[in-house]
């Protein structure tokens, strides 16, 4: 009924079989909303005009995203999950598999463009304020991406089974000994073995290949929808939708996304293609960062690496938790939760959240000095990740973007950059004393840019914001 | 666990004074150079293919390096039947255990792991040492399980130590050698009365073996083109392949930025 009230699809131009595709999609139109998703996600999605550099790394991630998928479908079909046989069946892609050694170089330099592509999506929210209301929940999603990619990281780079494989997968499960209590059982629960083994390369073959992609597409197809909802945000931070031409109601700094950035990201793709291609053919173990050089000696339980090293991506969060050492909880965790409680006990009137806090500060810290500093690195980590979430409550600027942000947060920014790929830079070498105590101050500018963030962010001295979007 | 101890030792020898790594010298290794190649598949063959596989690699591909099926069967294949095996070897682990105290790694991809300027320094720079099993020690790896195989073409290398009070003295000797050198730190209460707490520590070469030192050099420099050769035989098709698709992707550049910038006309 409602099928046959739709208006026919018409192809327009003058190609042989127009009349054919037009029956076609008249067909399905009548039966699926096919014209009503392409306008709506594509021709008629209207995005700012304005987008600059930082907006092609959101496409550049949804395409080796499909990358990924691609090759990663070609590995499984190679690939023995299997103790004894991982490693060998590795070599056997790259030697004997007709072109294997391309699709795995394209796989294992994807990971790491992966996240080189949604390291700089993330900083380009950050410096035009996109998780700012309406797009919290956007942001949310996109943060639940990241843990996810991370996850889906951490597992898949289990599967060559080599000493770095193997050894890096053997801290991280280690890591949740450290929970109190449970922390034991948990770990052996999460190998299924009381070492890493054949059993735990299994399962996290199926959460590499099976589980964890599964999440990653319903969230990111999540991601994409929340998206269209709200509207994209600009270099600007203004809202388009707050001048819309008064005869057709558009935006009038608004153009569809298809066909102008269906254009723009194609381009952004080749220019992607051509860095990523330069990297597999001429450089797939890039220097030893891409490809560790231990991973191509096969897992051996036995032999402890001397140095034992996570893959770029993770070294930040690895740094913070190797920085943080018994005199880091003492002089720097305990005055730091002081502190910052004093502080929101100061700046909160409302009585019931300053006794929460005061009740909160005193828990941690009887936890500070009745629980291993072990305990507390791996809270740091975690929390180093998870403080992404709340970036939207944190954020109490009056202006979106970084254009119009004053001196404070510029230097806010600079220096939370410079903390990062220092403990990225740290978390590659082997710990000395000095090296431990950069991490420390790499780790206290880390967590301050996002704790005083309430503070720093309000106090800064903002330039108003335009009502348009200001072109270039 | 005596085999654990075994290998803990190896792996981590504690050093009693400050070590220096040793100097790592380049590997003059070209992986196009087919002769060099072949020369280096036949060292590994008949020197290391007894006690270490090779057990990723198959004979088979040794035609890429420009060896015909029939040469591979007659001169190379000691250890399996066919051309279509892999490089294995007749020792199994538990044996190699038994008879060596640990088991010899398998060599596909040791260039990879170590690199080609390690094993290039590392084969050139075993000494006699009477204090190991073996009778021989290395400098680049202390303590290191495998004997020096190659000694009947290098002759016999005895270590020697010279003491300075100065690093930059014990190094400008040290950069005039021709083979691996270190220099051990020694704390000021070590060195004694002297001061001398720099200990330069070199080879020389004290029964000669069948070839010179520039001969033997040679040997190593093939098998260790051999050896990273092997680790990715497929590397000089993945650079080939690597400028065709760029040369592609080039001009697909031009296409898509034409493409954008003809449609973005119309936007102000």
């Amino acid at each position: 009924m409602a099928a046959v009230e739709k208006q026919p699809v018409t192809v327009s131009g003058a190609g042989p079989l127009n009349g054919v595709m037009s029956g076609l999609l008249t067909w399905i139109d009548q039966r699926f909303p096919l014209v009503e998703t392409w306008r709506s996600h594509l021709s008629e999605y209207y995005a700012p005009k304005n987008f600059n550099f930082w907006y092609y790394f959101g496409s550049l991630a949804l395409f080796v995203l499909v990358l990924q998928f691609v090759t990663g479908i070609f590995l499984t079909m190679n690939y023995k999950p299997d103790a004894a046989q991982a490693f060998a069946s590795v070599e056997y892609i790259m030697r004997e598999v007709p072109w294997g050694w391309w699709i795995r170089y394209m796989h294992s330099t994807g990971a790491s463009f992966f996240f080189i592509c949604v390291y700089l999506h993330m900083f380009r929210g950050l410096l035009y304020g996109s998780y700012r209301r309406p797009r919290e929940l956007l942001w949310i999603v996109g943060v639940l991406i990241f843990l996810c990619l991370m996850a889906e990281a951490f597992f898949g780079y289990l599967l060559p089974w080599g000493q770095m494989s193997y050894w890096g997968a053997q801290v991280i499960v280690n890591l949740f000994d450290a929970i109190p209590f449970v922390g034991p059982k948990l770990a052996i629960w999460i190998r299924g073995d009381y070492v890493v083994s054949d059993a735990t390369l299994n399962r996290f073959f199926a959460f590499h290949v099976i589980a964890v992609p599964l999440v990653l597409l319903a969230l990111v197809g999540a991601h994409l929808l929340a998206l269209h909802e709200v509207g994209s945000n600009n270099p600007d931070g203004v809202e388009i939708k707050n001048a819309k031409d008064p005869k057709t109601g558009l935006p009038l700094d608004g153009i569809p996304f298809h066909p102008y950035y269906t254009v723009k990201d194609s381009f952004g793709v080749v220019v992607f293609l051509i860095i990523f291609s330069i990297v597999v053919f001429f450089a797939p173990e890039m220097g030893g960062y891409f490809l560790e050089a231990n991973n191509f000696i096969a897992a051996d339980p036995l032999k402890t690496p001397l140095h034992i090293a996570p893959v770029w991506y993770f070294t930040p969060y690895y740094s913070i938790l190797r920085a943080t050492t018994e005199q880091f909880v003492l002089w720097v965790l305990t005055p730091g939760v002081v502190g910052f409680a004093a502080l929101i006990v100061w700046s909160v009137k409302n009585s019931n959240v300053r006794i929460a806090v005061g009740v909160a500060a005193v828990v941690l810290l009887a936890g500070f000095f009745t629980l291993d500093a072990k305990v507390w690195g791996v809270v740091l980590m975690g929390i180093s990740v998870m403080i992404f979430f709340f970036l939207p409550w944190l954020d109490r600027s009056p202006v979106k973007s970084i254009r119009y942000k004053g001196p404070l947060t510029k230097a806010a920014i600079a220096l939370f950059v410079v903390a990062f790929f220092i403990l990225g830079y740290l978390g590659t070498q082997a710990v000395t004393s000095g090296r431990t105590f950069a991490a420390q101050i790499g780790t206290a500018v880390y967590f301050l840019f996002f704790f005083l963030m309430p503070w720093w962010s309000r106090m800064d001295k903002c330039k108003p914001e335009p009502h348009r979007v200001t072109g270039k | 666990m005596r085999v654990l101890v075994l290998l803990l030792a190896l792996a981590a020898p504690l050093p009693l004074a400050a070590e220096e790594s040793v100097r790592l010298d380049a590997a003059p290794i070209d992986p196009r150079d087919v002769a060099s190649l072949q020369a280096g598949a036949r060292t590994f063959v008949n020197y290391c293919l007894n006690c270490h596989s090779a057990g990723m690699m198959r004979y088979h591909k040794l035609l890429e390096i420009g060896l015909t099926e029939q040469q591979i069967k007659d001169n190379l294949l000691f250890t399996a039947d066919k051309v279509g095996e892999l490089m294995n070897i007749a020792m199994t682990r538990k044996d190699a255990k038994d008879w060596l105290g640990t088991v010899p790694p398998d060599l596909s991809v040791i260039a990879r792991a170590r690199g080609a300027d390690w094993l290039y320094t590392y084969l050139r720079s075993f000494y006699r040492d009477r204090e190991s099993a073996t009778g021989w020690n290395n400098m680049v790896y202390e303590r290191v399980a495998m004997p020096h195989v190659l000694w009947m073409l290098s002759g016999q290398q005895v270590q020697v130590e010279r003491k300075f009070k100065n690093m930059e003295q014990a190094e400008a000797i040290g950069r005039q050698q021709k083979n691996a050198w270190k220099i051990d730190v020694l704390t000021p209460e070590q060195a004694g009365k002297d001061g001398e707490r720099f200990i330069l520590k070199t080879i020389r070469t004290d029964t000669s073996g069948s070839l010179s030192q520039l001969e033997y050099d040679l040997v190593v420099r093939d098998l260790v083109n051999f050896m990273t050769w092997m680790s990715e035989p497929n590397q000089l098709e993945r650079k080939q392949s690597g400028y065709v698709v760029l040369l592609a992707l080039l001009v697909l550049l031009v296409l898509a930025y034409v493409l954008y910038k003809e449609f973005w006309k119309d936007v102000h």
